[in-house]
C-alpha cells in the first residue's frame, strides 16, 4: 500500500478511537450505544498491536525469525511440536480464557460502566499484552521453561520459590471464589442446578466414547456432547415444571457448597479421561461459541448501556464490594486487565508449539487483547442492565435486607429505579423463583446476555438463554475447579515429595487421594465460610484473589525486568517495569486497607473486631451468632493470607533489585540461561501452512 | 472455496486434537530412520490415552 496511505488510515484509527473513548468518558445521558465501547476497544487494540507491540518485537526484544525455536530442536511429535501460528495461537487463548474476565468486569461494575472499561483497555495494552508476550518470549529462548524455573535460574532462589507457592495459593482462592459464583446461580433454582448437574452425565459419556467407544475422535464426540448439552438446558427446564422432580434440584447454597466439594474430591482422583479432557473439549467449544455469538449480537444489535459512566459507590460504599475506587477497581478486574496466572500458560505450554519466533507478537500480544475484549463485552453484558436491576440482582441480602421490598427500598434510596413487581416480573421470564441476591456476576451477566440474545432471537425464549448462559458459565467454571485442584495436587505432591519421597508418586494411590483431599480442603474451606456469609462472601474472596493475581503477575513482570536489565536493555525495561510499579502500588494499598482499613466491610481487622464486639453483647440474632465464631477466625486468617502475599511480592521486588544493581555495579550475577542461537532449518511452507 | 473450507476443516481438526493420532503417526515415520530398532508404533487406543494424561499434568486452564 502506499505510504501515505497508511499513515492516512491509521490517523483515522487514532481519531475514530479518541472519539469513541472520549464519548464513553464523557456521556452523561441516559444511555450510551455499546458500539462506541466496540469501537474505542477495536481502535485501541489495533494501534497498541501494530505499533507498541510491533515495536516492542523488533526493538526490545529483538524477535530473530531465522532462531530455532524450542519446538522445532526438540521436536518429538508429543508435547514439543512446531505447530502453526493460528493453532497456537487457539491453543493458547482457549488456555487463558476461563471465567475471569467474565466475573470481574461484572463486579467492577458497580463503580460504573467507566473506571472498569478504561482499566481494562489500558492494563490490557501496557500490562497484560506486553506481560505475556514478554514471558512467552523469554520462555522461548529458555527450552521452554515455566515461570517459576526462570525465576529460580534468573533472579535466584527465593524468586522461583515465591513463585511455587503464589501459584499454589493463587489456585486455592480462584476455585473456592469460582465456586461461589456457580453456588450463587444455582441456589433455589431448580432448572438451574438440574442443568449443571446434567453436565456432568454427559461429559462422562463423552469421555467414554473417546476413550473406548471411538478412540481419538475429538470432534464428532465433541459434537455430541455439545447436542446433550443444549438438550440438559431445556430438560432443566421440564423438571423445573415437575413439582415431583423440582424439589431434588431445589437447595440452600450451603447444601450446594458441599456437594461441589465432593464433587471437587472426586474428579480430582478420576482418571483425566473420564471427566476433565471430555468436559475441556465441551467448555472449550461452548465457550468459543457463546463469545462469538455474544460479539455478533453486540455489534448488529447495539443496545444500550443504561449504567451511568460512575456511581456513587467510588467512595467504597458498594453493596457487591466494599472499597474505593482507587486500589479495588484494579484488583476487582485482574483477567481481561493483566493476570499473572496468563504467566504460566506463557512459559512452559505455548512455547513448545510456536514454531518461529516471529508469530511471538500475534501470540503473546494478541490473545491477551483478544481476552481484553472479552471482558469488554462482558462489561457491556452487565451494564446494559437498568441499574436498578443490576444492584438489586448482586446485593447480598447482608447488605440491602433478606426481603424483596426491604432491598427494593435500599436501592431505590441510593438513586436507582427499580420495583418489586419489576423483579418479580423478570425473574418469570427468566424462568426463576428470584433473582435477588444472586452475588458473584453469573446471573446478572446472565440476565444481560439473555436480554441481548433475546432482542435478536424472540422474547419468548429468554428463560432458555438465561439457562443456556448460566450452563455455559457453570461448565466451565467447573473445568477450571478440576484443573485447578489437580494441579494443587500435583505441586502438593511435588513439595512434599521432598520430604518423604514416596508421595511424590503421582500414580500412588493413597497419595493421590491425601493430596487431593488436603488440596480440596484448603479451598473448600474458603468456599464453605464464603457461603455462610451474609455478605455475600465475593466480598472477601474476590479482592483476595486479584491481589494474589496480580502478585503472580508482579513475579512475571519481575522476571522479564531483571532479564531485560541482564541482558543490557536497560533502556527498555520501563515496558515491564512501569506496569509493575504499577502493580506493586495497587496490591500493597490494597492489601493495606484489607487488613487495616477502619471501615468493617474493607478491613478483615476491623471487621473481626466489630463482629467480636456485637458477639460478646450480644447484639447479634441467633443465627447469626451461631456462624459469627467462624467468620472471626476467618476474617483473621485472611489477614495473614494477604500480609503473605505482600511479603512475597516485596521480597521478589527486593531481589530484583539487588540483582540490577549489581549487574549495574558490574558485580557478578546469575548468569542469562538463554539458549544458544541456532539457524531455523524448517522450510517456510511446509510448517507454516 | 472448497478448498478454503477444506483448510478450515483441517485447522479445527489440529486444534481440537482431532487429528493428532494421524500427526503422531507422521512424526514416527519421519524419524524412524533414527530409531535404532525396528519400533513399532502406538496404538490410536494407547497413543490417545498417554497423550491425554500428560496434557492435564500442567497448568492448562486459567481463569
Amino acid at each position: 500500500m502506499n505510504k501515505n496511505l497508511k499513515i492516512i488510515l491509521w490517523l483515522l484509527v487514532a481519531l475514530l478511537g479518541a472519539a469513541a473513548i472520549s464519548a464513553i468518558a464523557l456521556n452523561r445521558g441516559e444511555s450510551i450505544s455499546a458500539i462506541w465501547f466496540i469501537a474505542a476497544a477495536a481502535c485501541v487494540y489495533a494501534i497498541a498491536y501494530r505499533f507498541y507491540a510491533a515495536w516492542i518485537a523488533a526493538s526490545v526484544l529483538g524477535v530473530d525469525e531465522t532462531r530455532a525455536t524450542p519446538a522445532e530442536r526438540l521436536d518429538n511429535g508429543r508435547d514439543f511440536v512446531p505447530t502453526n501460528k493460528w493453532i497456537v495461537f487457539g491453543h493458547h487463548f482457549a488456555a487463558i480464557a476461563g471465567p475471569g474476565p467474565l466475573v470481574g468486569p461484572t463486579l467492577a461494575a458497580q463503580f460504573g460502566y467507566l473506571p472498569g472499561t478504561l482499566w481494562i483497555l489500558i492494563g490490557a495494552v501496557l500490562g497484560g499484552a506486553v506481560q505475556d508476550m514478554v514471558t512467552l518470549f523469554f520462555s522461548t529462548r529458555r527450552n521452554a521453561r515455566s515461570l517459576g524455573q526462570m525465576a529460580r535460574d534468573e533472579i535466584g532462589p527465593i524468586g522461583g520459590t515465591a513463585a511455587l507457592i503464589g501459584t499454589f495459593l493463587i489456585m486455592i482462592i480462584l476455585i473456592a471464589v469460582l465456586g461461589l459464583v456457580v453456588v450463587n446461580a444455582m441456589k433455589h433454582s431448580p432448572w438451574a442446578t438440574s442443568t449443571v448437574a446434567a453436565t456432568i452425565p454427559i461429559a462422562m459419556l463423552i469421555g467414554f466414547y473417546m476413550r473406548n467407544f471411538r478412540p481419538g475422535r475429538v470432534l464428532e464426540a465433541s459434537a455430541l456432547g455439545v447436542i446433550l448439552l443444549l438438550l440438559a438446558v431445556v430438560g432443566g427446564g421440564w423438571i423445573d415444571h415437575q413439582p415431583a422432580l423440582r424439589v431434588f434440584f431445589d437447595h440452600e447454597g450451603l447444601t450446594l457448597a458441599w456437594v461441589i466439594i465432593g464433587y471437587g474430591f472426586a474428579a480430582a482422583v478420576m482418571p483425566v479421561w473420564l471427566l476433565l479432557a471430555p468436559r475441556d473439549y465441551l467448555s472449550t467449544f461452548v465457550k468459543l461459541g457463546t463469545v462469538t455469538l455474544l460479539a455478533i449480537a453486540i455489534i448488529t444489535l447495539q443496545p444500550h448501556v443504561h449504567m451511568p459512566a460512575i456511581t456513587q459507590f467510588t467512595d467504597g460504599t458498594g453493596p457487591i464490594f466494599g472499597g474505593k475506587l482507587f486500589p479495588f477497581v484494579f484488583i476487582t478486574i485482574a483477567c481481561g486487565a493483566i493476570s499473572g496466572f496468563h504467566a504460566l500458560i506463557a512459559s512452559g505450554t505455548t512455547p513448545k508449539l510456536l514454531s518461529n519466533e516471529r508469530d511471538i507478537r500475534m501470540i503473546g500480544y494478541g490473545a491477551m487483547l483478544l481476552e481484553s475484549f472479552v471482558a469488554i463485552m462482558a462489561m457491556i453484558a452487565a451494564t446494559v442492565l437498568e441499574p436498578g436491576v443490576f444492584f438489586a440482582i448482586n446485593s447480598p441480602a447482608g447488605v440491602v435486607g433478606k426481603e424483596a421490598v426491604d432491598a427494593i427500598a435500599k436501592i431505590n434510596s441510593w438513586g436507582f429505579a427499580v420495583t418489586v413487581e419489576q423483579m418479580s416480573q423478570l425473574a418469570k421470564d427468566m424462568g426463576e423463583s428470584t433473582l435477588f441476591a444472586r452475588t458473584g456476576g453469573a446471573p446478572s451477566l446472565a440476565v444481560g446476555m439473555a436480554s441481548i440474545f433475546g432482542s435478536a432471537f424472540g422474547k419468548g425464549m429468554l428463560a432458555l438463554w438465561y439457562h443456556f448462559a448460566i450452563m455455559f458459565e457453570a461448565i466451565f467454571i467447573l473445568t477450571t475447579l478440576d484443573a485447578g485442584t489437580r494441579v494443587g495436587r500435583f505441586m502438593l505432591q511435588d513439595m512434599l515429595g521432598n520430604i518423604w519421597p514416596k508421595i511424590g508418586r503421582t500414580s500412588w494411590m493413597p497419595s493421590v487421594i491425601f493430596t487431593s483431599a488436603l488440596v480440596v480442603t484448603g479451598w473448600g474451606y474458603f468456599l464453605y465460610i464464603g457461603v455462610i456469609d451474609p455478605n455475600g462472601g465475593v466480598n472477601i474472596l474476590w479482592p483476595l484473589f486479584g491481589i494474589a493475581n496480580q502478585m503472580l503477575a508482579a513475579i512475571a513482570l519481575c522476571v522479564g525486568t531483571g532479564i531485560l536489565v541482564k541482558s543490557g536493555r536497560l533502556k527498555y525495561a520501563w515496558i515491564t517495569a512501569l506496569p509493575l510499579a504499577w502493580l506493586v502500588i495497587v496490591t500493597t494499598s490494597a492489601a493495606w486497607l484489607k487488613v487495616f482499613s477502619e471501615d468493617v466491610r474493607v478491613g478483615f481487622l476491623a471487621a473481626a473486631n466489630d463482629l467480636s464486639a456485637k458477639l460478646a453483647t450480644g447484639s447479634l440474632p441467633p443465627e447469626k451468632a451461631l456462624v459469627a465464631p467462624h467468620l472471626i477466625f476467618n476474617q483473621q486468617l485472611d489477614v495473614y493470607l494477604t500480609m503473605f502475599f505482600v511479603v512475597v511480592l516485596w521480597v521478589v521486588i527486593f531481589d530484583t533489585l539487588r540483582l540490577i544493581i549489581r549487574y549495574l555495579l558490574g558485580k557478578a550475577t546469575l548468569p542469562l540461561t538463554e539458549v544458544a542461537h541456532e539457524p531455523s532449518r524448517l522450510v517456510e511452507d511446509w510448517v507454516r501452512d | 472455496m472448497f478448498k478454503k473450507l477444506q483448510r478450515f476443516w483441517q485447522a479445527v481438526r489440529r486444534l481440537s486434537g482431532d487429528d493428532a493420532y494421524e500427526q503422531y503417526l507422521l512424526n514416527f515415520l519421519q524419524h524412524q530412520s533414527e530409531h535404532n530398532e525396528a519400533q513399532e508404533p502406538l496404538s490410536r487406543e494407547e497413543f490417545f490415552k498417554q497423550w491425554q494424561d500428560k496434557k492435564w499434568k500442567g497448568v492448562k486452564r486459567c481463569c
